[in-house]
């Protein structure tokens, strides 16, 4: 019977022990989705502005965290094939977007403050339908 | 400058000078100084400038052509190889001017007489047809500009005294509005002088016309000229009634213009009055040169164009018999053309152009049966009276018919004398009775008109046009004072007057010398009178000479003495009643006054003249003589006809001036003169015989008279009634039937539409508005999902992507398996 294709790509990750198998790409992985869940959670969860730019910057540095493990030669044991220098690259270039958009947001953040005394994104409904 | 250049040059300015004037009033009328007043100087000084121009061209062409005693002998038929030459000369003349070519010719005898033509521009020029602007000028040209400009000048100055009220608002007391009151409206001064510009303009280019298409143009200007004129107080009603009917009545007459011009157009291919070079360089000969061609030596014959043109049938026949050789065809035909000549083949034709021509002349002279416009056209200004309906517009039809004179045949002439004695009598018997001072002054015209005419008919040329110069004087003359005289009573019944002699000398002293120019006033063996004895004197000469000549039309000559005899009654009646005994109307009499020196003068100018204008200098300087220098070629001599009557002869004009006729008719001038004056004073200053009682015997004929032989109601029930009827058919078939059907159409055009329109209103914008409405609907529900909470869309966001990813996974597992 053909193994599903899901079935396929997964079970070899999770066959291994991640605790016992030596640092690869597999852990890497895990701390970059740990810490993209904890961005979406800050994001979803925190009514404070900053709280949520806060889980922002956690969910794109989860991302770049997959860019630079897959571009990293040394953890790829199986040889499979790196992404070469371009993850590096691609991080930096999102670290710099990153910069980029917590200031177009921090000044968005302070404007709000200031016509609303408060920076409670609940109370930002003001583009509602 | 040569004479033929320098006439085109003076007459053509002097001609276009009131157009000029014309064109700034009607532009800047009411700006031209108070309410309007320079109009009246704008007008008079372009009217004043053509007189001056008219009076060089007339003293340039005295200097070239001395006015002598005409030398009668020569106008029989002998002199053809004589002139032959001079034609010859005369085009040659022609290379060294813009088209232009002169006869100068040194006498006068049979030949033709001095003349200039040529065309200033050309209309159009295609295949037979060439219209043109062009001028045809010789004494009687010349002396038409002056006497025209003269009296147009004399009623500018006077107009611009009479029409002053309209300097400011009037009041009309004859038009009643339907609110109540007398209609209350502003001036129109500068509108009249734009008229009277616009009239001088179009009569003096009816007499400097080369051709009689730019007749015909010209006469339909003055006829609006005229309109406009009549109906210059177009608020009342009979103003604009007698303005519609002047002008209808001359479109009657107008349309046998037409006719006549269709037949010299088609017949001979030209309207030119003189021999013209066509664009192309060759020679056209006119009308004149082809009805009296020199090879005749100018006697009439009827031209090679007309007699083909009868004789279509003929030619067809002869031109299909040689079809294989056309040439002999052609060359076969000009041979038979003298053949058919003398069998008579053309000569209707000419007789119709003849008349044709002179319908026009009916219409616009004012002859029977087309007289009745004019007396209606006194309801226009006194100055237009004047001018217009006396002197110069309604003369036209007399200028035309002496211009037009060579290609006219005798018996046209004879219709034309009996129309004109017709005519000569009716109005001059309506003229015994009437009453208003203007329609008197207007029957006189029209008997007058009549007189020349009739003239013109028994082969009076020269009579008829002499006539024709020295009533223009006279009449204006005489409708000048009647102007003054209205002016001061402000009524136009003389039984409202009497007595005025005593507060208007001026006006009572020349509309007497008037009344005496008008009635041939004179002595008889000294040979001495005034303007109109001389002129009546050669008519009743030429009338008495054709009576013994054909005894069977002696009534001709019986109805001019008999005309002068009523014309002596009724112009002195009008006299008495004016300004003699003792005022009848006691309030108008008080506030009657001289008029202002600006009326007066122009009065006094036109007396001398009426007094003058006949006389011949020792020497021979004269208008008589002077006319007769533009005697055309070939007429003045016998001239026999018969085709609509029997046999007769129309003698030649030179023997009218015999001793024996001359006498005769001068006594027999004088005879009825000094009847009718001394008739109209026994009944009206000694009252030996009570107008009153004679009225009452004859009161059939009183009647009858002064219903104005009930012509009105005659046409009215001839023509009118009919046509009325006949367009109240038409505009019943008008409305009953085609309004009807059209009227169904549109419904049913409606019909279709307003099911269009519920299609549109349901469907259409159904289907439209729906897509809008499904549209606007799910707007409103999809904005609820725009929540505005931040947290949601990021929760939405991370949600939906994991469910997407679960999609993919669950669905396109196959395809990614590869």
């Amino acid at each position: 019977m053909e193994m599903p294709v899901l079935a396929a790509a997964v079970v070899p990750i999770f066959a291994a022990n991640p605790f016992t198998d030596p640092v690869g790409v597999i852990h890497y992985l895990v701390v970059g989705a740990v810490l993209f869940t904890a961005g979406i959670a800050c994001m979803t969860l925190k009514r404070n502005a900053l709280g949520v730019l806060m889980g922002i910057e956690l969910v794109l540095n989860g991302a770049n965290m997959n860019f630079v493990a897959f571009s990293s030669p040394y953890l790829r044991a199986d040889g499979a094939p790196t992404l070469g220098l371009d993850g590096q690259v691609i991080a930096l270039f999102v670290i710099l977007l990153a910069a980029a958009e917590a200031a177009v947001a921090l000044a968005i953040t302070l404007n709000f403050y200031n016509n609303h005394a408060t920076v409670d994104v609940d109370r930002a409904d003001d583009l509602k339908g | 400058m040569e004479l033929e250049s320098l006439l085109p040059t003076l007459l053509g300015l002097a001609w276009l000078l009131p157009l000029a004037s014309f064109i700034v009033i009607l532009f800047a009328g009411p700006r031209l100084g108070h309410h309007g007043k320079g109009a009246a100087g704008m007008a008079t000084a372009a009217i004043v400038g053509s007189f001056v121009l008219s009076l060089m061209a007339f003293l340039s062409w005295v200097a070239q052509h001395p006015v002598r005693v005409a030398a009668h002998g020569d106008h029989a038929g002998a002199h053809a190889s004589v002139d032959g030459s001079h034609a010859t000369a005369g085009h040659g003349d022609g290379s060294h001017g813009d088209g232009s070519h002169g006869h100068a010719d040194a006498g006068h005898g049979a030949g033709a007489s001095p003349h200039y033509s040529g065309d200033w521009y050309t209309l159009y020029e295609g295949g037979a047809l060439r219209l043109s602007v062009g001028w045809y000028i010789d004494a009687l040209t010349v002396l038409m500009f002056v006497m025209i400009t003269f009296i147009a000048t004399c009623v500018h100055l006077y107009a611009s005294g009479y029409m002053h009220d309209e300097l400011h608002d009037v009041t009309d007391h004859e038009v009643h509005l339907a609110a109540g009151g007398d209609l209350h409206r502003p001036g129109r001064f500068h509108r009249f002088f734009q008229a009277l510009s616009l009239f001088c303009f179009s009569m003096l280019g009816i007499v400097i016309a080369g051709n009689l298409a730019m007749v015909f143009i010209f006469w339909e200007l003055v006829g609006i000229c005229s309109w406009f004129l009549i109906g210059f107080y177009y608020e009342r009603t009979s103003a604009s009634n007698a303005a519609n009917k002047a002008f209808i009545v001359n479109r009657i007459g107008d349309f046998g213009m037409l006719i006549g011009l269709m037949a010299l157009w088609g017949a001979l291919g030209t309207l030119h009055f003189a021999d013209s070079i066509g664009t192309d360089g060759h020679a056209r000969p006119g009308l004149f040169s082809q009805v009296r061609p020199a090879v005749t030596g100018h006697a009439q014959w009827v031209p090679d164009g007309m007699v083909k043109f009868a004789a279509a049938d003929r030619i067809g026949r002869i031109l299909k018999d040689h079809a294989s050789e056309p040439m002999a065809g052609v060359e076969e035909v000009e041979a038979t053309v003298d053949t058919w000549r003398d069998q008579g083949f053309g000569r209707w034709l000419l007789l119709v152009a003849g008349l044709g021509i002179f319908c026009g002349c009916v219409g616009k002279s004012a002859q029977f049966p087309l007289f009745v416009w004019l007396p209606d056209a006194m309801a226009g200004p006194t100055p237009v009276s004047a001018l217009v309906h006396s002197a110069t517009m309604v003369a036209a039809g007399v200028y035309l018919v002496g211009r037009f004179y060579p290609v006219l045949t005798p018996d046209a002439l004879l219709v034309i004398a009996y129309v004109g004695a017709i005519t000569l009598f009716i109005s001059a018997t309506i003229a015994l009775v009437a009453n208003d001072i203007k329609r008197v002054l207007a029957y006189s015209t029209v008997s007058q008109l009549g007189y020349m005419m009739l003239a013109r008919g028994v082969g009076g040329w020269l009579a008829g046009l002499f006539h024709l110069v020295t009533h223009a004087f006279f009449k204006s003359l005489l409708f000048l004072c009647s102007g003054s005289v209205i002016h001061a009573c402000h009524t136009n019944d003389m039984r409202k007057m009497g007595g005025l002699s005593k507060v208007m000398p001026w006006t009572a002293g020349t509309m007497l010398v008037g009344c005496l120019a008008i009635i041939g006033a004179g002595i008889p063996f000294a040979d001495i009178g005034l303007s109109g004895y001389y002129s009546k004197d050669s008519i009743l000469a030429q009338a008495l000479l054709f009576s013994r000549v054909n005894p069977a039309h002696s009534i001709l000559f019986y109805a001019v003495a008999g005309g002068a005899a009523l014309t002596a009654f009724y112009m002195f009646r009008l006299w008495f009643m004016t300004f003699a005994g003792e005022p009848r109307d006691h309030h108008a009499h008080e506030h009657a006054h001289e008029s202002p020196p600006v009326m007066v003068y122009p009065l006094v100018a036109l007396a001398v003249l009426a007094v003058v204008a006949g006389w011949t200098l020792p020497g021979g300087f004269g208008i008589a003589n002077m006319i007769e220098q533009a005697r055309p070629a070939g007429t003045g001599g016998e001239e026999v006809g018969g085709l609509l009557f029997r046999p007769f002869t129309i003698p030649a004009e030179h023997e009218s001036h015999e001793h024996a006729i001359h006498v005769t008719a001068s006594l027999v001038a004088f005879a009825t003169a000094a009847s009718g004056v001394l008739l109209a004073a026994a009944m009206y200053v000694w009252r030996v015989i009570s107008p009153s009682v004679v009225a009452a015997m004859l009161m059939p004929l009183y009647t009858f008279l002064a219903n104005r032989w009930y012509f009105d109601e005659l046409y009215r029930f001839l023509f009118v009634k009919p046509i009325l009827a006949l367009s109240g058919l038409a505009s019943a078939t008008d409305k009953g039937l085609i309004d009807r059907f059209i009227e169904g159409l549109a419904w049913g055009a409606r019909q279709i539409a307003n099911f269009d329109a519920w299609i549109d209103r349901t469907v259409i914008d159904g289907v439209v508005n729906g897509t809008a409405s499904a549209t606007w609907n799910a707007g409103l529900e999809l904005k609820k999902l725009q929540t505005g909470h931040l947290r949601q869309y990021v929760m939405f966001i991370a949600l939906g992507t994991v469910a997407l990813f679960v999609l993919a996974s669950l669905l396109f597992r196959a395809s990614l398996a590869g």
